[in-house]
């Protein structure tokens, strides 16, 4: 990747994790940390990686998206919204009655969301059946989802990764966000999830593991699931939950908290200088 | 009676699939380690390709499901039990599949008590409540095979979610299939009455036809009604019925805790207030037996009905 395109991306990336601390402040509840851990997987799969067209959201044979964690969905409207998908004044409608954009993702009223989602555990058997009936249907669009590390606590994936490999689904491409923590804490030491990547291997899925906030590594990840024709793969990205915002960066405490006005302005004070370095 | 057909509706099910495959390429039919039971064997025979066995994993089984009918591509009817689609599913049917309103039809078989000897734990009578209580989803249950095979045909043609139960055992076929017309959220009149209404579905619709037989000996005009499908519930005929005969009779085989009886009570209670006496297991859980032993034991049956037929018009 040349320098131009990583910083378009950077810059992208830094954009949407602004959009997600308006959506929460403006919202005064939500969750921002585990949202901006996935801004870069996001701004890197949406405009490098997925092919649709914001235009025509419903169309056939998009590639589909299913935020299987889905209450970090500010970090989903806000690709959706950088990519052109609805107006971005939207966003301070969030989790606002009578707004277009709820709490967890609504794919009946908002514009490029594939699936509800939002009970963990949920999302990726959605992500199967689509994946699958691409396979049915002779279609070649590829199906992308996203897990949280806690979540995969949720039995109903393992279900589903199961059944992903039975069905040779190699059209479908798993990112686990393993930012270590969950709202009561550390993941290891509320339920120990550890090791993933053994657990999907011997699930028979393809496992690669990239930083998930370096966009060399997530260009090698995705083009490693891409070249996968056999089984389905599990990108297992290390990532830094509450990313670019210094006080909530490692706090399980902003897994679902608001920033009040002080706070706010810190956030988007750390998110603008990360702006002005990319530029400068 | 003797030569009167009989077929258990989980068979209608499968055997409705199959035909239904072969008119609608965009059927795929999901089941849980349970196809020769739930009689998805019949389909998968015949489309292979289009049969997918999710395995012990309900709750996968429906989001896949909700996932096959999010792709826009395939109208899934995903199988097993009812009391694991309506039980262990239940979440997944909430979230997955009727928050979105997701065109994936649910094949619940084994319903009630009439499972039999595999006791209470595979005896689901709570799914009409359960089900009911979900908005937008629809819950139709046959009476036999004739209708069993329509509602398939209906659920398919219907753009969204439909939870469709089926029973074990082998029940008269009580319509003709050249004549049957189905239509969803459409009681039928089997037998028109005057002095008390019979409000029946699934296999119950023939014991409220014995009952009927019975009373009309005694003097008792009984209308019988099908209430095949128990959301959206026929309000307009339960009223019509509640004015025209003023005292009703519910019969399912379900709890009488939120079923069928629960729902017409709803009906008649805000609309027209009558007495509405409920058949059904009197919310205790079910036991190992013979399938048709149970129902008597449970007071199911005719008899039971009859009597629950005179105290209703007593308390006219």
């Amino acid at each position: 990747m040349d320098n131009k395109e990583k910083k378009e991306l950077q810059l992208l990336a830094n954009d949407m994790r602004k959009d997600v601390i308006n959506e929460v402040y403006s919202a005064q509840s939500g969750h921002p940390g585990g949202s901006l851990s996935i801004c870069d997987t996001l701004a890197y799969l949406y405009s490098k990686v997925m092919k649709i067209d914001p235009k025509n959201p419903k169309w056939e044979d998009r590639d589909r998206f299913v935020l299987s964690k889905g209450h970090t969905c500010p970090a989903l409207y806000a690709a959706l919204a950088e990519m052109g998908y609805f107006p971005k004044e939207e966003l301070l409608g969030f989790r606002k009655y009578g707004r277009m954009l709820q709490g967890h993702p609504d794919m009946k009223g908002i514009p490029g969301v594939d699936m509800s989602s939002g009970s963990l555990g949920q999302g990726i058997s959605a992500a199967v059946g689509m994946a699958l009936a691409a396979k049915l249907a002779g279609k070649d669009y590829r199906v992308y989802t996203v897990l949280g590390d806690g979540e995969i606590e949720e039995g109903q994936v393992w279900e589903a990764a199961m059944c992903a490999h039975h069905n040779n689904l190699s059209n479908l491409t798993a990112i686990v966000d393993n930012n270590g923590l969950q709202i009561d804490g550390d993941i290891e030491d509320v339920a120990g999830p550890y090791p993933i990547p053994e657990k999907f291997e011997a699930f028979g899925w393809k496992v690669i593991l990239a930083d998930a906030h370096d966009f060399d590594s997530l260009e090698a990840a995705f083009n490693e699931a891409l070249a996968e024709k056999e089984k389905p793969t599990v990108i297992i990205q290390k990532s830094v939950k509450g990313k670019g915002v210094s006080f909530m960066e490692n706090s399980a405490g902003w897994h679902g908290k608001a920033p009040n006005e002080e706070q706010y302005n810190t956030a988007m004070a750390d998110l603008e200088a990360v702006r002005k370095g990319l530029e400068a | 009676m003797a030569d009167v057909k009989k077929i258990a509706t989980r068979e209608s099910y499968g055997n409705a699939l199959a035909e239904l495959g072969e008119k609608a390429a965009n059927v795929v039919v999901l089941d849980a380690d349970l196809s020769g039971a739930t009689k998805t064997s019949v389909f998968a025979k015949k489309f292979p390709e289009r049969f997918i066995d999710c395995g012990i994993a309900e709750g996968n089984m429906i989001g896949v499901a909700a996932g096959l009918a999010a792709s826009g591509l395939c109208v899934p009817f995903a199988s097993t039990f009812a009391m694991f689609a309506s039980g262990r599913a239940f979440e997944q049917v909430r979230n997955s599949v009727c928050y979105p309103h997701l065109n994936v039809k649910i094949g619940a078989t084994h319903g009630g008590v009439s499972v039999g000897e595999d006791g209470a734990t595979h005896q689901c009578i709570e799914d009409f409540a359960t089900m009911r209580v979900i908005p937008g989803m629809t819950v139709i249950c046959p009476a036999d095979d004739t209708e069993a095979r329509a509602a398939v045909f209906a659920a398919y043609e219907y753009e969204g979610p439909v939870y469709l139960r089926f029973g074990r055992s082998a029940v008269p076929v009580v319509y003709d299939p050249e004549t049957f017309k189905f239509e969803i959220g459409k009681g039928i009149v089997v037998r028109d009455g005057t002095d008390v209404t019979l409000i029946a579905c699934g296999l119950e619709v023939n014991e409220a036809l014995k009952a009927a037989d019975i009373l009309a000996e005694e003097g008792v005009s009984a209308a019988v009604i099908d209430m095949h499908t128990i959301k959206p519930l026929d309000k307009e005929l339960v009223l019509e019925y509640a004015k025209k005969t003023g005292a009703i009779v519910t019969c399912e085989e379900h709890n009488v805790v939120g079923g069928l009886g629960a729902a017409v009570a709803e009906c008649t209670a805000e609309e027209c207030p009558v007495p509405v006496l409920k058949i059904g297991v009197q919310d205790v859980f079910g036991k190992s037996g013979n399938g048709n032993e149970l129902l008597d034991k449970f007071g199911l049956t005719a008899p039971f009905i009859v009597e629950k037929a005179k105290a209703a018009i007593a308390k006219k």
